[in-house]
């Protein structure tokens, strides 16, 4: 079990798809990550010596936000866009698709799930 | 797709040299636009502009934060009040 990055324990797996498990970091920073680190990207996670982790570690400290840091930045940026009333704002608040999408049907991403209105006689309650 | 970077911002010509011209003389003044697509520059701090929504004007003062949004994203178009709640039957 290696731990890197605060909380994550990936293991068992080949260090690109392993690193993926942390916040913030897909296939492609994965693979930086390990060509900074000078890991072969298809060696297992259990197979890294002590001096390796330490090498992807220092690799994502230098170059990546990752995980508490970068969901704050997200959070903020979405807090700046509701404070200033603009109108992506106005979406986030209302818990709407921000992006112009139709909300007839479906966005139920957003909008979660389905809230029966009463008054019709097959919706049950 | 995003302007491209060559272009600079747009504001409408008018729209600054209004801007300006306050700037100069130093007032604040209410600035009624149309030009909801203008962006916000830095200059436009501190101003209050009565943006167009196609049916009157709703007043926008423009804080550093704002710099960079288009004038239009501030002066909502459509105002939705909720669904009509079809004769209360008592609760549910």
């Amino acid at each position: 079990m290696a731990r890197i990055a605060g909380v994550d324990i990936p293991d068992k797996k080949r260090g690109a798809i392993s690193l993926t498990y942390i916040y913030g970091i897909g296939r492609s920073a994965a693979k930086t990550i390990l060509a900074k680190a000078g890991i072969d990207e298809n060696k297992k996670v259990s197979e890294w010596n002590d001096e390796e982790s330490t090498a992807v570690r220092n690799a994502i400290s230098n170059e990546f936000k990752v995980e508490g840091a970068l969901k704050s930045e997200v959070q903020l940026n979405i807090k700046r866009l509701m404070d200033i009333g603009c109108y992506r704002g106005l979406r986030h608040r209302k818990g709407l698709p921000v992006r112009g999408q139709k909300t007839k049907n479906n966005s139920r991403t957003r909008k979660g799930k389905r809230k029966t209105v009463a008054n019709k006689k097959k919706a049950t309650k | 797709m995003a302007r491209s970077l060559k272009k600079g911002p747009y504001i409408d010509y008018r729209l600054d040299k209004k801007v300006e011209a306050l700037n100069d003389s130093g007032k604040k003044s209410v600035v009624k636009t149309w030009s909801r697509r203008s962006m916000i520059s830095p200059d436009f701090v501190g101003h209050t502009f009565a943006v167009h929504n196609g049916n009157k004007f709703i007043p926008v003062y423009v804080t550093e934060n704002m710099v960079g949004h288009k004038l239009g994203e501030f002066s909502p178009t459509r105002n939705f009040r909720g669904h009509t709640a079809k004769k209360d039957k008592g609760k549910r």
